[in-house]
């Protein structure tokens, strides 16, 4: 990376006078020299063992405090911590970038497990708006049913709901997998930019509208197109992947998956196309 | 953003009042400039209950302009006289508040319009709720503000619904506070969470049919477009089901009638609902800690898909 500070090379917009902000900051370039790699720290990680194990109640808790002691623990080295009595409570288990078997013996109000990169995560009850928002990698199981914006703008891992979900399932996502299953309401996939959503149910109005890329499978009946939305051919890669995926994801294990529709972008954006930056990059 | 909350108890009573407070304070993040309920007691259901406001609470950050209490008496007076000359008997008074009356009346008439648009042409009167067993309570400040202040804890019903305001396009004051009366039907509540974009046209086009509306909050529309349906022969369901392409925006809303809760949804599934349904008890509300509140045990909760109707019965 050009490194801005000392660099003499004046482009058009700094002739013009635009740029006076001269950075002080960390570039991307010294945050990962890999020659100071001994110096990286990884916030938010510990080296947990999954078979200590302890509980943890939150009931008479707020959401930071509990977030608060979820992190205590893990720095104490519980890799396996099940939550008694979230009671539909908003936030809770935000922004854990640490593996973790994390359970939750009830249900959770909105953002649960926003933020996150690497837990595996069981809740035993049903989750409100925007489950797992942003979810870099790891794994959330949902025993019951999710609200709206579930899986929103999620980059990785997979997102897994036994149950029926609200509307706008997958909103912006970026990659990783969502399996529904049952029933999904409208606007499910909108504007997704990558990565895979499985419904086994139904789904409602407007599946896939404005996608950018990325799959969709339904296994049951869909309200409506959405805009940029289309059919494609199911190949038997994908059904291969579709029964692997299902039997990981222990859900909808004799579903017939040969009968599903797979959803694609019909359109391709003039600015877009389906290569992660570094890969742009090689291909340059 | 607004939070709701409703609750209907099937085959049996309960203390509606103190239930449906844990609700709305759980929801009180959500706003808290007024809160309002619809209690639907137990009454014997011979006389009507008119809830009434001679006054508007120019406290607690009220956009209102303080009046002298000389004023509201002389509004009382008013009001009892047009009663008398109506034809209604006041069987018993309470004002609880110096703007605030609660009237139990003989009244024999079943329509309501011509006792409404009598007793409202008072300025600065306003009818809240006019039923035989729903009583539109509401003021500002949080929940357990207003139950406090109205003693509501103590009320036995059937169902309730409510409202936690965040005050966004129009003023912070009673008028604007939700539940709305579904004027001129006897023990027709509203509340709602949203925003309604086509509400000028609709609310020219009602009112050039003779419906009346007292604020210019937004969500009135609901309580007098489901009104003016059901003048016209419509059922709660079907004003409930229509409303869902003639009202534009984004909105989830309940309505309760003396004998039942409806739930609608908009097509674009904006507006947040949680709902849980068992034999004996319905609870929804915008988020899931206002049903933990009355049910802290593990239960089955779910949210309705978009464009969704329900309506359930005591």
């Amino acid at each position: 990376m050009a490194n801005l500070k000392t660099s003499e090379k004046k482009t058009k917009s700094q002739a013009m006078g635009m740029h006076t902000e001269v950075l002080t900051g960390r570039t991307q370039q010294k945050f990962f020299n890999p020659d100071e790699a001994e110096n990286f720290y990884y916030f938010g990680t510990y080296d947990v063992d999954f078979n200590k194990r302890t509980d943890l109640d939150v009931k008479d808790m707020t959401a930071a405090e509990a977030n608060k002691k979820i992190d205590g623990l893990m720095s104490e080295g519980y890799g396996t911590i099940v939550i008694k009595n979230p009671q539909g409570k908003h936030s809770l288990g935000v922004g854990i970038l640490n593996k973790l078997n994390l359970i939750f013996e009830g249900s959770l109000g909105y953002f649960g497990m926003g933020s996150c990169d690497g837990p595996i995560v069981r809740i035993n009850g049903r989750v409100g708006w925007s489950c797992a928002e942003n979810l870099m990698a790891g794994k959330v199981v949902i025993e019951k049913n999710a609200g709206s914006c579930f899986g929103a703008a999620i980059r990785g891992g997979d997102l897994i709901c036994k149950g029926s979900v609200g509307a706008r399932t997958g909103i912006d996502m970026k990659g990783g997998t969502i399996i529904i299953g049952g029933d999904a309401g409208a606007f499910t996939g909108f504007m997704m930019q990558r990565g895979r959503i499985i419904i086994l149910g139904d789904v409602g109005i407007n599946l896939g509208d404005s996608m950018y890329d990325g799959t969709i499978f339904v296994g049951g009946e869909i309200g409506s197109y959405g805009s940029d939305a289309v059919d494609s051919e199911l190949t038997k890669s994908d059904q291969d992947w579709l029964r692997r995926k299902l039997k990981v994801a222990e859900i909808g294990q004799n579903f017939d998956v040969s009968k599903m529709k797979k959803i694609v972008a019909g359109k391709k954006l003039w600015n877009y196309d389906n290569l992660e930056p570094t890969e742009k990059k090689g291909a340059i | 953003m607004c939070g709701i909350a409703g609750l209907i108890h099937r085959g049996k009573s309960s203390k509606v009042g103190h239930e449906l407070q844990g609700m709305l304070q759980a929801l009180k993040h959500r706003g808290e400039d007024s809160t309002g309920y619809a209690l639907y007691g137990d009454t014997e259901g011979k006389n009507f209950i008119m809830r009434i406001k001679v006054g508007e609470n120019v406290g607690e950050g009220s956009s209102s302009i303080a009046e002298d209490i000389s004023v509201y008496d002389e509004r009382k007076k008013i009001v009892d006289s047009y009663l008398s000359e109506l034809g209604a008997k006041i069987v018993k008074e309470e004002r609880t508040l110096p703007y605030s009356l609660r009237y139990e009346i003989e009244y024999n008439k079943k329509d309501l319009l011509e006792f409404s648009q009598k007793i409202e042409s008072i300025p600065g009167v306003e009818i809240l709720s006019m039923g035989k067993s729903l009583e539109v309570i509401k003021d500002l400040g949080n929940a357990k503000m207003v139950c406090d202040r109205y003693n509501l804890d103590k009320v036995v019903g059937t169902h309730a619904i409510g409202h936690a305001r965040m005050a966004t396009e129009s003023g912070v004051d009673i008028k604007s506070a939700h539940p709305f009366w579904g004027y001129p039907f006897s023990d027709v509540s509203v509340v709602h969470n949203g925003q309604l974009t086509n509400y000028w046209n609709n609310r020219r086009a009602l009112e050039n049919k003779g419906m009346r509306f007292m604020s210019e909050c937004d969500s009135e529309l609901i309580a007098v477009y489901i009104a003016q349906r059901m003048r016209e022969g419509a059922t709660l369901e079907e004003g409930m089901k229509e409303s869902l392409s003639g009202l534009d925006g984004v909105f989830t809303y309940f309505v309760a009638t003396k004998d039942s809760l409806g739930m609608a949804k908009d097509t674009m599934a904006a507006k947040p609902l949680v709902l849980y349904e068992s034999d004996d008890l319905v609870a929804m509300g915008s988020e899931e800690i206002a049903i933990r509140s009355i049910l802290p045990q593990e239960i089955d909760t779910y949210d309705p898909f978009d464009g969704e109707v329900k309506v359930w019965q005591i």
